[in-house]
């Protein structure tokens, strides 16, 4: 039956004089569908939330919601005095718990000028290391797993078991580990701790073949991964992003090189970057990352002196001189930075947070449309984020 | 004596209503138990392919009851529909999947000389059809669910068939060529000097991939796919229903390894060594190990993506199965 779209009127037939609507040309009537993957989804590790729209599979705009998950710590760390503020910290993002604490505690010597110890500062960065590499197991594993590989995640969590017990033999702690204090540290390390770690830096580069076998060398990983997500340098840039997200767009910045801390300087590693910035790239760079750290930890062992771990008798209230100071360190996920101004109390005035997790998810509508649905999870599980960090 | 009994036999048991009613409870029987040995197997390979040890609890002996609490678990859950969800629909479409689930064993031979419950001529035929019923229901469950993560998983399941079934059926076509029938037994008996996967060899290959994707199992589990789209058209069921759908699932891992086995290792014909073992067995033990093949791929792969399932099986596998096809039929004209 032809149908005359100009007047609307369906000619012949017992139908003729009745005008109908037809809308668009004579295809069905198609629209676009919102979903709304999260705040409960398997795969948003936790409670981000993303608005999609999608025509089929294909994801024409894509906004993440933030805030399920704010704990206001930094209003809380108003209220609570330097001390405190360790414990506070280092449960924003709980995977890198030690990256956290050391970065306020770097803020707090560095505004009262304070000289830390040599062999605190090499126990800080072998633990600070330790604790890179059980973040970045973490999502080597989650990865897979998003991507419908069961098996690394396991493995990531036997190797994760390992480098727990070990840290919890120095700290006593197995994921928020307040090993941190203003001047240096809790404790000494323990007897035969460098053995410890000595022998599982063996194990765990050893294991890390397991990775490369059932994921980088997977062909049907190379397809689910390799030119899907690509982010430009450019817009990683406009962004801020940092951490494995940035260099796996090619550009070497790390504040462990560019602007070192603790004895980071005195340490031989690379930072391994990306070609063309895809989802292959960023798990890529992950994976490399955890070789340099492991690198740096054997460095650590030749090097580490003996001495004290604080620089004497610290007072109870701290009181850092009036004044502002801003540290930024390379944790786990990208750079993170305290902002901190005192007014020469106990407490902070005011300690602002730049989290890597908030500035890396915030670049997820200018990546995300023009790709699929299942592509999404890709592209999700590589950008490598903790909720907790993103929402504070 | 005897005669009397004689009688009685020809009276009752052989009425053909008794044995229908035998067959029935024996298919049933292995609808329900065979799925669990799978279901077993699968959790204890996978947990110590991944370090971990696996249910170890109930039962005692390393957790072989598991699958029975399980189901007593999933009887007990309370039984859930949405409120926007079509009621009638959503209600039956667990039956449409499981019913051909249950129809294929009717016709999988498990031994020689009448160790199936029917020789049907149209065997292959009928296990091949029969079993793409199931996404009729996949497609129930995904659009009555209300739910728009069960209608991309049942959308994805359709669209996953249109892939797998042509090479499948193909695969299988070059078997029953050389065979010169369509009955299972009568493809089993016909491979008692050789077993088609020597000259089948790209046909096997291709009849496992399609079963994989048949049974949406990794790598090509995209329609269920639990990290994106949660559970595909099974999210909105619980309880009793959502064991039907699992039910299912493993029951045909063990109709297609069964009917695999059949087509192209040879069914109960026996290794020229060992020919002691009985036919039953054979067969037995190779729906055994091409299931923990299943089993094993779903431990090592990550998820293809539906577009890339497509252009493979339209790409490669109906090519190759088509050329399979042809050189069956000149060697079947030639020799």
């Amino acid at each position: 039956m032809a149908v005359d779209v100009k007047s609307g009127i369906l000619p012949g037939g017992p139908g003729e004089g009745v005008e109908v609507l037809v809308s668009g040309s004579a295809d069905l009537a198609t629209e676009e569908m919102l979903l709304n993957i999260g705040p409960q989804h398997p795969s948003t590790h936790g409670v981000l939330r993303l608005v999609i729209a999608l025509d089929g599979e294909m994801i024409h705009s894509a906004e993440p919601v933030v805030g399920y998950m704010h704990r206001g710590f930094e209003k809380m760390a108003e209220v609570r005095d330097y001390r405190q503020i360790i414990a506070l910290v280092n449960r924003h993002d709980w995977l890198s718990a030690f990256c956290n604490e050391l970065g306020v505690v770097l803020a707090v010597e560095k505004l009262m000028g304070l000289d830390v110890p040599l062999r605190a500062q090499w126990i800080r960065v072998m633990m600070a290391e330790w604790n890179r590499i059980l973040n970045h197991l973490m999502f080597l594993g989650s990865f897979g797993l998003e991507l419908g590989a069961m098996t690394p995640m396991f493995y990531a969590f036997r190797e994760r078991e390992d480098i727990q017990e070990l840290m919890e033999a120095a700290t006593g702690a197995r994921l928020h580990f307040t090993y941190n204090r203003i001047g240096g540290l809790k404790e000494d390390l323990p007897r035969g701790f460098m053995q410890h770690s000595a022998a599982l830096v063996k194990k765990i580069r050893h294991r890390m073949d397991d990775y490369a076998g059932l994921l980088l060398g997977n062909e049907i990983f190379k397809q689910r991964t390799v030119g899907i997500g690509k982010l430009p340098g450019s817009v990683a840039k406009e962004f801020g992003c940092s951490g494995p997200i940035l260099q796996a767009s090619g550009i070497a910045e790390d504040s462990r090189k560019t602007e070192p801390y603790l004895t980071y300087d005195q340490c031989e590693f690379e930072v391994p970057i990306g070609v063309q910035g895809d989802s292959f790239d960023r798990f890529n760079v992950l994976f490399q990352r955890v070789h340099q750290s492991l690198s740096i930890i054997e460095q650590v062992h030749d090097k580490m002196p003996a001495g004290p771990i604080m620089p004497g008798k610290m007072p109870k209230n701290i009181k850092p001189p009036e004044g502002w100071i801003y540290a930024r360190t390379e944790n786990p996920l990208g750079e993170c930075g305290y902002y901190l101004v005192s007014k020469g109390g106990k407490e902070p005035w005011r300690l602002k947070m730049r989290t890597p997790s908030f500035s890396n998810v915030s670049m997820l509508p200018a990546l995300l449309p023009g790709n699929l649905l299942p592509d999404l999870i890709a592209i999700l599980g590589s950008v490598f984020f903790v909720v907790g960090d993103v929402d504070r | 004596m005897i005669a009397v009994s004689q009688q009685i036999f020809e009276q009752y048991i052989n009425n053909v209503w008794i044995i229908f009613g035998l067959k029935i409870v024996a298919v049933v029987g292995l609808f329900l138990t065979a799925p669990m040995v799978v279901g077993y197997v699968e959790h204890k390979t996978l947990a110590h392919m991944q370090a971990r040890l696996g249910p170890m609890e109930a039962g005692k002996f390393h957790g072989w009851a598991q699958l029975i609490a399980d189901g007593v678990k999933f009887i007990q859950k309370e039984d859930i529909t949405p409120t926007a969800a079509d009621k009638f629909v959503f209600t039956i479409a667990p039956g449409i999947v499981m019913v051909p689930a249950i129809l294929v064993f009717f016709v999988v031979p498990f031994g020689p000389n009448g160790w199936w419950a029917e020789n049907l001529d149209v065997g292959v035929f009928f296990a091949l059809a029969i079993s793409s019923i199931s996404v009729i229901g996949m497609l129930a469950a995904g659009w009555s669910s209300a739910n728009k993560f069960s209608l991309i998983g049942a959308v994805r399941g359709a669209a996953q068939l249109i892939a797998y079934e042509l090479p499948l059926l193909l695969a299988t076509a070059a078997v029953v060529m050389q065979a010169g029938t369509l009955s299972l037994p009568g493809i089993a008996a016909a491979q008692s000097h050789y077993w088609y996967v020597l000259p089948q060899f790209a046909g096997f290959m291709l009849f496992i991939i399609a079963s994989l994707a048949e049974l949406s199992r990794p790598p090509f589990d995209m329609p269920i796919a639990d990290s994106e789209i949660i559970f595909g058209h099974m999210t909105e069921y619980t309880g009793v229903k959502f064991a039907f759908f699992l039910l299912t699932e493993y029951a045909g891992i063990v109709s297609l390894s069964a009917i695999a086995s059949v087509l192209f290792l040879g069914g109960w014909q026996p290794l020229p060594l060992i020919k002691f073992v009985p036919g039953p067995l054979w067969i037995l033990g190779k729906t055994g190990i091409l299931s923990f093949i299943v089993i094993w791929l779903r431990a090592t792969y990550p998820r293809l993506r539906e577009d890339q399932l497509q252009k493979m099986a339209w790409k490669y596998m109906i090519p190759i199965a088509l050329l399979d096809i042809l050189l069956t039929g000149i060697f079947k004209v030639v020799f």
